[in-house]
């Protein structure tokens, strides 16, 4: 290389060094611009709602406009009540579906499940909540705690399903091996052996999915469709703290919209939470199979 | 038990066909801002969120340190969890009158001529409903995108510096492997932004109506059904708005199936080896 | 019943009871054969090694005895199998495993069960127990294999905690808990230590009074420690099955003194 090539090689050098900074500075930059809406969210609903958390708010009923005072109560119960209702479909046949695709994959069945599970992962809240309300409110003629469950619970078993498949996947093959050495039955293997070993991190996935249905609103704006009064009535609609907030935040009055801070803010506590449970331990059990 | 989704299409079916033959010209016209609503806001937020995702992307996966990584990924993923009606609500309360107050004026005074950025200045419209869905898609695009450059060998890269390459030049070959993958994490975000309702609702101003202005209100397909379906007592209201979701339902279902088929081969391309 | 001096030529055609045999064994993956024709006789309450080199098909024929290839859909295998010139085909899978238990080659105790749990897992999962007989079973089953001592007063512990040559002889008890007639071992001493491997193999030699035991190994020596019996294979074929002995020191085949002298490995 002459002494001229090598002096030009260096400008462009240098050029590519500068683009490369300049692009490796906007990633800080983008990720900076990631977590900041994250913080300035969290915080501000910490900020706003925590000033007008109290036990009132945990304990008390909605009252009439106008009124100081009054809780979600009712809304917490029922936000519970649908979570229970939905964790009854939600967790059994995404397990069960989990178990299938995992362990008996390959047929033309296993593949359907696969398919569907994918379907429905993708489909938007509010789509489900017209399914729901086609086969139950239409069906019953009401809105009803019900159908909020349902639809909740549709929600839940792709996400279930598919950890659990994960799940038991991790599980190596040596342990089945043992267990149908033993001459095991194959879904005795499945079930009893299999299966516990992997119930902590289907354990986790299923907490996972409860933080997610916790927060769904549009499904349950025409099923469980919301309630001013306490209500444990399964066949009758059922308020619920999304659906609360949302109703609040829409009103015009102000101590409505601070009542829908604190909601708001015990939602987000409670997705937070169970993430950070999740975390804790899935690092847990990674640290525990070194 | 899955295989239940499709009797409730073949009953949207038959709103379908009967919504259509009583009411074709309003319903057309209804749908279609609906439609506009949908795919502008969500293209909106795929413009806005997409460099960004890449940028998060790339900082988790090549730049970020041990203790960066697991924080900066943590919290990435509590962004992702966070339900959308308090995206909303944040939304409402406080990005909307930022809109309204500062963001907004500054774009008419300074970029108005381009006849995007004009319309009625209320806070709530089409670019806010764009700009909240880019923070909820974010953390989907750049999680998944972040797995996909993790996937590609590290050979690859260090050819790239043996070659003399800068950071940025090693780190370009290796998104170009991942270019598909990374395509299909953009698609499923596209995915999740259309079908995204709560967030959505809040925001955009619930207005049907077409218009150039991003500033204006609009509605869009998720937002209407949320808004109308409970309350809805004529048949045909509730039928054409099956109808509605019925279309959401298929372009959703067409865009992730799509998104799949992008992720699935860009991982298969590393497993071969 | 052992009169090892009526034994000049192995493959004997006295029928001893509960002996295992194969006629004409192959084994194929996706249509590639693994092992093709074996005729083996295993004498009753014996040790029975397989030796050979790596891939020459012993574990793949070890697999077939109980039929553990019916786990891999690529695999065919064709040949009869008989347990006291009974066709395995007619006892069930289940029944099978039952008479015929496997020792893998890195220990595989169940994980979420305790120490206690384990030994007695094949039975409380098959539904063959009585509540009252467990502990007695469990003490049995552990101090057979030679267990039982370091592990006494910790019985509820995770099976886990064990080393890794303790989760062997856990695996061995759990095996015999079952009370199968005929025991495999694949290769069961190659994942450990050289101390564990030593009690293993004095377990191996004090457990051939009560069962049959065909153990898969890569180590000629331990091969010729621990057997009476030895089948050596060399590319999916059985070339040579006699006593140890005469193996190691007057071998028949070409083939096999070329191994056993460490020609080829």
């Amino acid at each position: 290389m002459t002494q001229n090539e090598i002096f030009i090689s260096d400008k462009t050098l240098k050029y590519r060094k500068i683009k490369s900074n300049l692009v490796l500075t906007f990633c800080v930059i983008a990720s900076i611009l990631t977590v900041l809406p994250l913080l300035y969210i969290f915080f501000y609903t910490t900020a706003s709602g925590f000033s007008h958390l109290s036990l009132d708010f945990l304990i008390q009923m909605p009252k009439p406009v106008g009124e100081e005072g009054g809780g979600m109560a009712n809304a917490i119960v029922g936000t519970l009540i649908l979570i229970g209702l939905a964790s009854v479909i939600g967790i059994p046949v995404g397990i069960l579906s989990g178990i299938y695709v995992a362990e008996y994959s390959g047929g033309i069945f296993s593949n359907i499940v696969k398919f569907v599970t994918d379907v429905l992962s993708g489909t938007p809240s509010i789509i489900i909540g017209i399914f729901a309300y086609t086969v139950i409110v239409l069906t019953t003629g009401s809105f009803s705690a019900l159908s909020g469950g349902f639809a909740l619970g549709i929600i839940m078993i792709p996400t279930v399903t598919r950890i659990t498949e994960e799940m038991l996947k991790l599980v190596p093959q040596s342990i089945r091996e043992a267990s149908l050495a033993l001459g095991i039955s194959r879904w005795r293997t499945t079930l009893n052996i299999v299966l516990k070993t992997a119930l902590p991190g289907i354990t986790t996935g299923i907490l996972l999915a409860i933080a997610r249905i916790a927060g769904e609103t549009a499904p349950l704006l025409f099923t469980s469709f919301g309630n001013q009064f306490f209500s444990l009535a399964l066949n009758e609609p059922i308020a619920s703290l999304p659906i609360q907030i949302y109703n609040y935040a829409k009103s015009p009055y102000t101590d409505w919209h601070q009542q829908a801070w604190a909601g708001a803010m015990v939602l987000v506590m409670l997705v937070f939470v169970i993430n950070l449970i999740v975390r804790f331990f899935t690092k847990n059990k990674f640290s525990s199979e070194l | 038990m899955f295989i239940n989704s499709y009797p409730s299409r073949s009953q949207f079916g038959l709103s379908f066909i009967f919504s259509q033959d009583w009411d074709p010209v309003k319903d057309k016209f209804g749908a279609l801002a609906f439609i506009y609503g949908t795919i502008v806001s969500s293209i909106i937020a795929l413009i806005i969120s997409l460099p960004i995702s890449l940028g998060v992307a790339i900082f988790l996966s090549e730049m970020a340190g041990k203790f960066l990584k697991t924080t900066v990924g943590f919290l990435v993923e509590i962004l992702a969890a966070i339900p959308s009606i308090i995206f909303g609500f944040w939304g409402l309360f406080v990005l909307v009158p930022f809109m309204r107050n500062s963001v907004q004026p500054f774009l008419e005074k300074t970029l108005g001529f381009i006849p995007l950025f004009s319309g009625a200045n209320i806070g709530t419209g089409m670019l806010t409903a764009g700009i909240i869905l880019a923070i909820m898609i974010t953390p989907i695009i750049s999680a998944i995108s972040r797995d996909v450059i993790k996937a590609i060998p590290k050979s690859q890269r260090e050819a790239a510096y043996a070659l003399g390459a800068t950071r940025w030049e090693a780190i370009r070959m290796a998104l170009l492997n991942a270019k598909s993958g990374i395509l299909g994490a953009t698609v499923l975000g596209f995915g999740r932004a259309v079908g995204e309702t709560m967030a959505v609702t809040m925001v955009i101003g619930n207005r049907a109506q077409i218009s150039a202005g991003l500033f204006d209100p609009a509605y869009s397909m998720a937002s209407v059904i949320a808004n109308e379906f409970a309350e809805a007592s004529k048949t045909i209201h509730v039928s054409s708005l099956i109808e509605v979701g019925l279309l959401l339902f298929v372009v959703t279902f067409i865009i992730n199936s799509l998104a799949r088929i992008l992720i699935y081969s860009a991982t298969k391309k590393y497993d071969a080896k | 019943m052992m009169e090892e001096e009526n034994k000049n030529n192995s493959e004997e055609n006295i029928e001893d009871k509960f002996s295992i045999s194969t006629e004409n064994l192959s084994v194929y993956f996706n249509e590639k054969p693994a092992i093709k024709d074996i005729n083996l006789k295993v004498r009753n309450k014996s040790v029975t090694a397989i030796i050979g080199p790596s891939g020459c098909g012993k574990s793949t024929y070890l697999r077939s005895l109980n039929m553990m290839h019916e786990l891999t859909p690529t695999a065919t295998v064709y040949g009869s199998i008989k347990i006291n010139n009974i066709d395995i085909q007619e006892f069930g899978v289940i029944n099978l495993r039952k008479k015929v238990g496997m020792v893998f080659q890195k220990p595989n105790p169940f994980p979420t069960l305790s120490i206690y749990d384990n030994v007695i897992s094949g039975l409380v999962y098959t539904g063959r127990h009585y509540k009252k007989d467990l502990d007695e079973k469990v003490e049995r089953c552990l101090t057979a294999s030679g267990l039982w001592n370091e592990v006494k007063d910790r019985l509820k512990v995770s099976a886990m905690t064990l080393s890794g040559g303790q989760q062997q002889r856990l695996c061995i008890a759990r095996t015999i808990a079952v009370n199968p007639d005929i025991i495999l071992m694949d290769e069961p001493t190659s994942a450990l230590d050289p101390i564990s491997t030593t009690k293993i193999e004095e377990l191996v030699y004090n457990l051939k009074k009560e069962y049959t035991i065909i153990i898969v190994t890569h180590n000629m020596q331990q091969a010729a420690r621990v057997s009476d019996h030895t089948a050596f294979f060399y590319l999916g074929r059985l070339v040579e099955y006699s006593k140890t002995r005469t193996i190691f020191t007057n071998p028949k085949e070409k083939l096999t003194e070329e191994y056993v002298t460490g020609k080829f490995g």
